[in-house]
This record gives C-alpha cells, structure tokens and sequence, in this order.
C-alpha cells in the first residue's frame, strides 16, 4: 500500500456540486447517435435518475452504474479501455457497471491530453489512481457518517462498502452523500499484488460501437445545416496557387463557394504543430460530399513556384554526399574512435537508408468546425487538441477560452493528427462561409500533402580487436530535415571509442512524427548492422548483444547513456528462452532484433522461410518489458499491430518524387501489407517486474524491420540495406 | 439529378443525387448510414464494403445508378443487434484496434463465410487482401473469420 498526497494536482480535483440529473457540462451532443444521454440504456445498463460527480474523472449514478472519463485521445492504441481501467482498479468498482465517455479538451481538469509518444499511461499512472481511491475514499466516508461508524472498519469489494460487523451497502446508495463530502488529503493506493483489473484480459469499450458501425469517428459527424468543404492543394512541394477558374465548378449542384484561404497567413506565431506544406488552399464548399468532389475537378487553378522542387534522386544523392562528410561538432565522443579503427583488425562497415513515408491512416484528415462571431467550435480526430485550440486561437484571432475542441473516435493516428493543421483550415473556412463545416480530405489529398516520415540514410562502421571485442563504433546519420540517430541509446556505454555524427538536409517536403519516430529507422539499421557484427566476431547474435549490455550494466561508458541495460538485457534473455532461440528451427531461419524506445523494451525473433523470393513469415515472438500491463488484450493487439506495421512498412511502402510531385497518390500505386502479408502467428510475452507501466503503442514496431532483415539474411545471405526490401531481388541472388 | 429506389437494410428508401453518385454517398450523406466507410475512393482499401444481392462490393466505387433494384445490406443491417455471428466473432477476439476499418472487413467476411462456411487460409486470404488494415489486426481478423466459422 502506498499512502499519497492528493493535491498534487489539485486542478484534476476541481469540485463539481452534485446536480441532480446533470453532471459535468459536457457537449456530447455532436454525433447523429450520440453515445451517451439520451439513450436508455447504455451497453446494458440502465442510466441512473440522478448522477454525482465526485471529481473531473468519474461520476457515480444513485444505481451505482460509474461513469469514467478517458481524457486522452483514442486513435487505436486503446487508452480509451486502459485508462479508465486504472482509474476502476483503484475506485474497487464493478467494470461491468462503468460506461466509458471521451472527456472533451479541458486542460483546468486533466494535467495532459494528447496521444503521441507512448506516453498516456507512463504519465498518467499516478493521477488515474489517484482519482479512483480518491473518489472509493469518498463513498467510504460517505458510509461512515450514515452508519456512524469509524471509516477504518470499513472495506470495499466490487462497488461494495462493507463494515465489519457484516453489512453493505452499494456505492450508488451513497454516491449522494459522498458528492458532497471535503476531499481527502491523503489516500492510500493499491499494493498491486492486490490488483483485480489491471492484469485482467479486457475489451476494447467501444468493441460493440465498432462492430455494429455506429457514427463514432470524425468523418461521420452530421450536424443541421453542415457544409462539406474539400481543398484542392498544389500539385507539387514548393508550389502554391495563383489564381483559380471556378465558373464551371461554381455552377455545378450543390456548390456553395470556391475561394482561397491561407490558414496559416503572415504574421501569425506559427508553433511546433503547425505544419503544412500547403497552407494557401482552393476550397470547395457544397451541401454533399460527391458533389463537391465533382466539383474540385472542375476547376482551373494556376500554380507558381516558390521554392525549387526535390526529386528522389537528388535528396538520395545529396543525403549520400553528407554521410562522406564530417561533422564540425560530434554528437557524441567517447575515448578515441580514430586511435581505435587504426588498431583494429577487422573493420566492418554498411550504410543503410529508407525512404519518406505517408502515415495514410484509414480515415483520411477530417475535421468539423463551427466558427461565429466570437467562438469556435472544432470536432474531430486529433491526437494534440490543445495544440489545436492554441493554433484556432491564434489564426482567428479569438482568445483561448473561446475554442473548444471535442475528440472523437479517430481512425488512426501514428503520428499525423500531432499536426492539425486541418483542424485550422475547417475553423478558417467556417468562418468564410459563416456555417458549420466538415473538411474532408480524399486519400489523394491526404497521401499527398506531406508531413512525412523523413528519408534517412546511416552509416556504421565497427572496429574489432584479434579477440573479436568491439572496440570502436561511429555512426554518422543523415536525414531530410532531421538525422534518425540517438546519440545516447544502445550501443552508446557499451563501446570505449564511441563516435556519433549528424546532419540534416533542408527540403519543402514537410515531415513529421510517425510511430516511433526516428527509431522507426534506426533501429532496423542499428540491428541489422550489429548482426553482422557479431557474425564477424563469430558470435551469436543474442550473446554478443549481451555482452554489450554486460559492459553496459558493470562498467559503462559515459553518463548519459538513457536506457536501462539490465531491462534491455532482460527481453532478450526471455525471447532467447521462449523462442528456443539454441534449440530447432524446424527448416526455419531465423532473425532477432531488440530495441529501447518510449521508456519500454522489446525483442523480437522472427521465423521465415523464402517462397519465389518472398520471406513467408510463420511466426514472429515478442518479449516486452512496459513493466505492469494494464491490459493484457490490449498489449498483445499493440504488440501484434506494431509487428505486422513495422514489417510492411520495411518490406513495401515508400513515397517519392519527380519535381517534387509525389509519384504515390493512393492505395493502387502506394502499397501496404495485406493480410496475407502478415505472419501466420505472432506470441508475446512480458517481463512481470512489477515497475510502473510504461506504454506500448510504439515501442514494438522499431526492431521487427532487423529481425526480418536478419531472417532473411539467415535464410538467403544477402544483408538488405535499403528500405522498402521487396524492391530487392531476392530470387537471383547468388548465395554468399 | 434523378430519383432512385434503393432497397437497404430491408428497407426501400428513396434518394435524389446524380446517377453517378457512389452508393458509399448515398449511404453516408443521404441515408445517414455512416457505418460505411470512406478510405480512398478507387475500390483498393475494403472500408467501404457492403452487400449487394449477398456479394461484396466496394461501395465506394460503384455508382447508384448500377445499383438499380439490387438488395443492399450495410454494417448497421447485417445484424439487428449486432449479433450476426462474424459480428460476435469481432467482439470476442477484440480485434479492432482503430476500429474504422473493421466495418469492411466484417462485411467481407461475412460474405466470405454466407458462400463458404469453413473456409481454408488461402481462401481467406483471397477474399480478405481487398480489406487494408494499417494498425494490422490481420491475424485477429483471421482468428475471428474461424470463430464465426465454428460458431454458424
């Protein structure tokens, strides 16, 4: 048991008084079936006469039906189920009595809502168990003061106040009195070797909203008088609209304007969420969405160039030409690399690149908006709302308070809903047109409006000694914008001579975060390359990465070294045992990865055999270590989408340019994985140490690009550099 | 414009777009049925699949007026309560992950298994590389096309 402080946040404490009926004012009102009020019954229960909000993140029906509020955006990696179940956990509520609602952006109540970076249960561990035993302290109380008896007699099971003496009461038969009680000062949490629900296999809770196709997502709002806007943006990276012909398009049924709009004008503060290649736009506008695609063909716009346009071969070169040069100021030195290859004998060396990516979520950018006067209204998918307010706020000039953003379901994320601008450009277009409005890309607008995956190219060179240690390692990475390398993450602290190098080349092809961001490259690279390593060294990959992680733990080098090597060294130990890593491969061969990112670890081996050149995939096995798994069901599914995303992405995806016009535009000419594609089994496993949780929504797709790359090296004797593989011939290779 | 009888979910219903309007609109902005899903509009990602006469189809890429008297099922007719049998196959092996494909995908399937009750991989395969899922639940997707297998 540990005894906390409640106020160290007091803000998500903010008293509500108990309304009868009423709870928190929350406008859930948007969707043409909405989710909550109103409905008679919900998932099976039966809505309570009255409600009492006992703070921002739960209220409790006089039924004892518990509503929680998940504060952070759902894009798929299902916080929308884990948070709350923590939230439960401590509240020693009955799962099958709580209705989980999205909380709207409400930055007085919640310390953080944004889903990027893994990071919603690492940060909010702590305050969702703060916020359910305070409110499972709060009913206690309340029972006390009605039975007149000491609060320490009592205990709670399962939505049940118990006292000693053998009674009980439910906490919905005290959730009146409990609303109106001080809040405690200090709570005691949950040992958790007494935890109920974290732990427990549980599904998602909007699993049955899914499967009967219910309008939860952003591209299914409807609201009276809504227009459809769609925008037509520039054909090319560095250009922009001059002049658009409309008189066709406007003529057409159902069209209620055609303009340009610059959604970021000059002279507005731009901030690290706004970017966009396009931010001058042709915008349609009509009462349907065909309609209106009609119309965008319709019309004549006249381009101009503002800056040169990039073709693939060009970056590719340019990028090649920077891993030959030095860097003036190295990102990381230890010891002396130079002194350390002259010594060496045996030197290995390899460059690696991959190519820009679109993120392509299945539900295109989307966003609703209703702009009056003096307020906004923004509905939709977006992983940073409060970005977007700030972003509405400034482009409209309106204060902050007088933007809200409301979240709904959203169609994927990985990254590219950080960046909303599209949620600018529905608040500038409403405010044009002065009505609610839906923005809605095509798949061709959202493939080809950027904020990409950048391309990256790394170089490694590795020097052994006659005794096949590793004595030297640089590393000099390049990227579009931005080098993938971490200067401070494995192998930094298990090498003596230890050389990180970057640069950056400059573009107007905008790039952004997609899952696991940088790591999403440079672990295929890194593993891949040290792979080969221990080959050269003789070694077995597992060991000698183990050896490493050895040196790490007992005598690193440096200080600044961010990953912990026992925790790294941990997975690969239980994927080396649960694998049968040393045992049979069944005519299988065999390729496995590890890597550390977003405060969580994981190993991978992946089981292959080559058919027509293609690796067919039998099994891929995950060890992670998040330390407590809120969910198991959901892990898994994360794990499991993380491995089949990272594959595809390695094997086949890849956007280029010809005088910076993307050569893929949509699903027919930009490929990803199918479902035959994907492995036959996938089988996880988690290291149990009982550390608080750290998340899982990206942390698995980095190394299982390596574990396949080195899987089919195993199986063929070619070492795959350059992303995607499957352009590599792979059938008339000659066996090394 | 032109006015067109269309038979959905069991239900006749009446809409006037032009001829060439994609069923997949009619569905979403005339009929309010917006299970159907949007993903790229050229028939190659499955999010928009429903039934016409028991086939699935890419709604997205097949205009209202090729539709004529056909008998259209969407997501929100497959089932009353959500109960058809692919529908509870989805929910037990908590397959979705985003969710806004699995619209698709459980249409697909549930015409895959209406033809062929026990379906081997390869014929699973066949009929589910239409339907694109980016958070990747394909193998979930395939326990759950089993489960509803042993299920009906």
């Amino acid at each position: 048991m540990e005894i906390i402080k409640t106020h160290y946040n007091r803000r998500s404490f903010i008293k509500v008084s108990a309304t009868a009926g009423g709870g928190l004012v929350v406008g859930f009102n948007w969707l043409m079936s909405s989710c909550s009020p109103g409905d008679e019954k919900l998932g099976g229960l039966a809505l309570p006469d009255n409600w009492f909000d006992i703070n921002a993140y739960l209220k409790i029906g006089n039924n004892g039906v518990v509503t929680i509020y998940s504060q952070n955006p759902e894009i798929g990696q299902n916080v929308k189920t884990a948070m709350p179940m923590i939230v439960a956990e401590e509240l020693d509520v009955d799962w099958g009595k709580v209705i989980v609602e999205q909380a709207p952006l409400n930055s007085e109540k919640f310390n953080r809502q944004v889903a990027g970076g893994s990071q919603s249960i690492r940060q909010e561990w702590k305050a969702l168990r703060t916020a359910g035993a305070t409110a499972r302290r709060m009913l206690m109380e309340a029972a006390a003061q009605q039975w007149n008896v000491p609060v320490t007699e009592l205990t709670t099971e399962n939505s049940t106040i118990k006292h000693s003496s053998g009674k009980s009461i439910g906490y919905g038969e005290v959730a009146s009195l409990a609303a109106t009680l001080e809040m405690p000062e200090e709570i005691e949490l949950k040992d958790p070797k007494d935890f109920k629900l974290i732990g427990r296999p549980t599904k998602n809770v909007d699993g049955k909203k899914v499967i009967k196709g219910e309008p939860i997502f952003g591209l299914d709002i409807k609201r009276d008088g809504m227009l459809i806007a769609m925008v037509v943006h520039a054909p090319a990276f560095g250009m922009r609209p001059k002049s658009v012909a409309d008189s066709e398009a406007r003529t057409m049924p159902g069209i209620k304007d055609v303009f340009i709009i610059n959604s970021f004008p000059e002279g507005v503060e731009r901030q690290w969420a706004d970017v966009s290649a396009f931010p001058e736009l042709v915008v349609v506008v009509g009462t349907s969405t065909w309609e209106v695609m009609k119309a965008k063909k319709a019309l004549k716009v006249e381009w101009e160039t503002t800056s040169k346009p990039m073709n693939t071969d060009e970056y590719d070169q340019a990028l090649s030409a920077l891993l030959d040069k030095k860097a003036e100021t190295p990102a990381r030195k230890d010891g002396n690399p130079d002194e350390a290859f002259k010594k060496a004998a045996k030197v290995v060396e390899r460059t690696y690149s991959a190519p820009f990516l679109a993120h392509n979520t299945m539900e295109p950018m989307n966003f609703f908006a209703h702009v009056t006067a003096d307020r906004a209204e923004l509905v939709g998918p977006i992983q940073t709302p409060a970005a977007l307010r700030t972003s509405v706020s400034r482009v409209l000039n309106l204060p902050e308070e007088n933007v809200t953003v409301d979240m709904t379901r959203q169609g994927g994320g990985f990254g590219r809903r950080l960046y909303g601008n599209f949620g600018v450009e529905a608040a500038v277009i409403s405010k044009r047109v002065n009505a609610p409005v839906k923005l809605v890309y095509t798949r061709e607008d959202d493939m080809t409006q950027g904020t990409y995956r950048p391309a990256y190219k790394v170089k490694y060179s590795a020097a052994l000694d006659k005794d096949n240690n590793l004595i030297g390692l640089k590393i000099r990475g390049v990227g579009i914008l931005e080098s993938p390398v971490f200067a401070n993450r494995f192998p930094a602290g298990a090498v003596d001579n230890y050389l990180v190098e970057n640069h950056s080349l400059e573009s107007n092809i905008t790039i952004g975060a997609w899952r696991a961001p940088r790591s999403n490259f440079i672990a295929v690279a890194e593993q891949s390359f040290l792979d080969e390593v221990a080959e050269a060294a003789g070694k077995d990959p597992i060991d000698f990465r183990l050896e490493l992680l050895e040196r790490a733990t007992t005598k690193p080098v440096g200080e600044r070294n961010d990953y912990d090597p026992a925790r790294y060294a941990g997975v690969l130990k239980l994927i080396r045992e649960k694998s049968g890593w040393n045992g049979q491969k069944n005519g299988l061969s065999r390729g496995v990865s590890a890597y550390f990112c977003h405060n969580s670890y994981v190993a991978q081996v992946v089981d292959l055999e080559m058919k027509d050149g293609k690796p067919l995939i039998q099994k891929v096995w995950c060890a992670a270590d998040c330390g407590i798994v809120v969910n198991p069901e959901g892990a898994i599914n994360q794990i499991e989408g993380c491995v089949v995303d990272g594959i595809g992405h390695a094997m086949y995806s890849a956007m280029t340019f010809k005088e910076g016009v993307p050569d893929q535009s949509n699903f027919h000419n930009y490929k990803l994985i199918r479902n035959s594609e994907a492995p036959r089994e996938i089988e996880c496993f988690f290291v149990e140490n009982g550390i608080d949780p750290t998340g899982l929504g990206e942390p698995g797709l980095p190394p299982i690009g390596a574990a396949l790359a080195n899987a089919i090296y195993s199986a063929t004797g070619k070492r795959l550099t350059t992303q995607p593989f499957a352009q590599t011939d792979l059938v008339n290779i000659e066996r090394m | 414009m032109a006015t067109f009888k269309l038979h959905v979910n069991g239900k006749t219903r009446e809409v006037d777009v032009s001829p060439d309007t994609p069923l997949l609109w009619v569905l979403r902005d005339s009929l309010d049925l917006a299970g159907t899903k949007y993903g790229c509009g050229i028939a190659q990602c499955g999010a928009c699949t429903v039934h016409l006469n028991g086939e699935a189809v890419r709604s997205c890429a097949l205009p209202i007026s090729a539709v004529a008297d056909g008998k259209v099922v969407t997501i929100e007719g497959l089932s009353e309560k959500g109960d058809h049998p692919v529908q509870k196959a989805w929910e037990e092996a908590d397959v979705m992950q985003c969710g806004y494909c699995q619209s698709g995908q459980i249409m697909s399937a549930a015409a895959l298994l209406k033809k062929n009750p026990a379906p081997s991989d390869e014929e699973i395969f066949t009929a589910m590389n239409g339907n694109i899922c980016r958070c990747g639940t394909y193998m979930r997707i395939r326990e759950a096309i089993k489960k509803a297998s042993a299920m009906s």
